[in-house]
């Protein structure tokens, strides 16, 4: 086999030559978690927004519920501040890992 | 009724119940490329060596209109057979009989199999192809299942256990297969999932097809839930008589012993090796160098490449090999290749096949993924199962041994009984590059051109300890050896470790990191 097929790979101890697995190369990057905005962790169905832009909430105030997997789950603020942006109008079907509110 | 009636009387019930599911569900079988169960038991075992059992059970259930229904067999051939001449035990459903579906009977049919291969010490082999739970049953059909998991443990480290996935295996089904030693897939019939894509769709909403979602290749390449991936059934049947070969009946025996053979002369180990220890090699090439007739039976060669595990032979004796394998993430471990090695280690200690250790790691694999996905824990697999092995142990360092991955890979401190070096090998806490920049941090950054201070030290460095030598010189390698002088060495050390024993402290079992 040529060595033009083998590409870099960076070790603690060194760099090497070799092939990559599918694994690897579509492993996801590390994304740090900004509490200020929130997402669905479950696709479903919003139900309900109890909140508008601009509005100060306290942590555990709910902000809107979501309903997936036949529950009513509510979406609850993280921290104290203030509704920054709404993503999501009521009824609107929302997928896992979208945002639906930001806080500041 | 005269004796000549009762005769044919007895042939008219057995044609009945052998069709299965009836000429219609037969023909639906075969378009969908796949044999029947009947006819997969008699391609896999010896030409007629197969004996069938509990041909005329019956199910018992009288709900939703079940009463008057009669499913041939119970939807499962059960019974036993030869391969190569040596006994198995095998069940195999039958997917034109209502699915395959699995009620009480069938599963007793499957467990009475089971019990049996257990008591006799014969590998037991399970022909996977149905619909699920007999809904019309109930928890009855959970309560087969359960029975059939119950014994999967109980056999576990007694018979070799055997699953084939020739079809759907859906839901709790699964976790039969999953309890066992080996799992064979075939490309575009075998399907694996405890939800499948319906109940993915609706709950997540993530559209995918149920061969990206758990087809064979999925199993063998991305899950590791499948250790052979065959183009075609007969294919598939032709690896698990390999296997078979492999292996002893039961643990209370040694693999049989055949007729040695040289390694094949187009396989030179000492022109196998690049002069540039970057540059990988294919250690699958090292180990035909040094099997019986260049035999390497590969296990889960398509999951985490970057380790090799299988079986092959020295002087006519079966040998589990592992490997770290540079052409693939420089043969780095991480979650999959520690899982993959883990397994193989102590199926191998459970049933009398000495290991073989090829070296070549340069550590672990870094990266968020790699730690929040429990690298640690996975990892721990790989130092508990060398350590637990009580099996002759036989490890030669090729190049690279550093750092915790130089422990892990069976080093003389997890009780190796044999570590060979080659001459090029690189024993030490980490590679030379890494090495230097620590050590000699300050020298290099207060130095008037840091790069080349940098190589110089770098080079310091390897020259006292990118060797074999500082660790032989503490014993903790037993022979430098040559790579010609390998296959001997493996070979005397195997005849040595063939009567070796090893004590244990006294306790009810461990507690590996599962």
């Amino acid at each position: 086999m040529s060595e033009q097929q083998f590409c870099e790979i960076a070790l603690e101890g060194g760099t090497y030559e070799t092939r990559l697995t599918k694994k690897f190369t579509q492993r996801k990057p590390y994304e740090k978690d900004d509490p200020r905005v929130i997402k669905a962790l479950i696709p479903g169905v919003i139900a309900e927004i109890d909140t508008q832009v601009g509005k100060a909430v306290k942590k555990g105030d709910t902000l809107m519920i979501l309903e997936a997997m036949k529950m009513l789950n509510r979406i609850k603020a993280p921290q104290d501040g203030t509704v920054k942006a709404i993503g999501v109008a009521g009824g609107d079907k929302v997928t896992k890992g979208q945002v639906l509110i930001e806080i500041e | 009724m005269s004796f000549m009636q009762r005769i044919i009387d007895f042939f008219s019930r057995k044609s009945t119940v052998t069709k299965g599911g009836g000429d219609k569900a037969i023909s639906k079988q075969k378009a969908g490329g796949k044999m029947t169960a009947r006819e997969r038991i008699a391609a896999l075992l010896d030409e007629g060596s197969f004996h069938e059992y509990d041909l005329f059970v019956e199910h018992k259930c009288q709900d939703f209109g079940m009463g008057d229904k009669e499913l041939a067999a119970d939807g499962v051939v059960t019974g036993s057979g030869t391969i190569a001449g040596r006994p198995v035990c095998i069940y195999a459903q039958d997917f034109t009989v209502a699915g395959g579906s699995l009620g009480l009977m069938h599963a007793r049919k499957i467990t009475k199999v089971m019990d049996h291969a257990i008591k006799m010490g014969v590998p037991i082999i399970g022909i996977n192809d149905s619909g699920g739970a007999r809904i019309q049953e109930g928890v009855n059909s959970l309560a087969g299942y359960g029975e059939i998991f119950y014994r999967n443990t109980l056999a576990s480290g007694v018979v070799p256990q055997i699953s084939v996935i020739l079809g759907p295996c859906a839901g709790g089904a699964v976790y039969s297969p999953a309890l066992t030693d080996f799992v064979f897939v075939v490309d575009q019939i075998s399907k694996m999932f405890i939800t499948g894509p319906e109940v993915v769709k609706t709950v997540l909403g993530e559209e995918i097809s149920m061969e990206d979602l758990g087809g064979a290749r999925v199993q063998a390449e991305t899950a590791g839930n499948a250790h052979f991936f065959a183009n075609s059934e007969l294919e598939c049947f032709e690896q698990i008589r390999t296997l078979v070969g492999f292996l002893p009946d039961n643990s209370r025996n040694k693999p049989a012993i055949i007729e040695q053979k040289r390694p094949k002369a187009s396989y030179k180990i000492e022109e196998l090796i690049p002069k540039d220890s970057k540059i990988p090699f294919d250690v699958r090439d090292i180990v035909r160098a040094i099997v019986d007739d260049s035999e390497f039976f590969e296990v889960q060669e398509l999951f985490a490449p970057n380790a090799i595990i299988g079986f092959g032979r020295i002087n006519g004796e079966t040998v589990g090999i592992i490997g770290n394998q540079a052409l693939f993430l420089a043969g780095v471990l991480d979650i999959d290749a520690s899982d993959k090695i883990a397994r193989f280690i102590r199926f191998c200690d459970a049933f009398n096949i000495p290991l073989l250790t090829l070296m070549d790691i340069p550590g672990y694999l870094p990266g968020s993924d790699q730690e929040h996905n429990g690298v640690i824990r996975h990892g721990a697999k790989v130092l508990y199962a060398y350590s637990e092995a009580s099996v002759p142990k036989i490890t030669v360092i090729l190049r690279k041994a550093y750092g915790g991955g130089y422990i892990a890979m069976c080093s003389h401190h997890l009780r190796a009984d044999f570590v060979f070096a080659w001459p090029t090998a690189e024993i030490a806490v980490m590679g030379p590059e890494g090495a230097a920049n620590i050590i000699f941090r300050s020298e290099i950054m207060a130095a008037d051109n840091p790069e080349e201070m940098r190589k110089l030290k770098v080079k310091e460095y390897t020259d006292k300890f990118a060797n074999p030598y500082v660790a032989a010189s503490s014993g903790y390698v037993d022979a430098v050896i040559t790579p010609e002088e390998t296959r001997a060495a493996i070979a005397h050390a195997l005849q040595l470790t063939r009567n070796k024993q090893e004590a244990r402290p006294d306790r009810k079992h461990g507690v590996p990191p599962f």
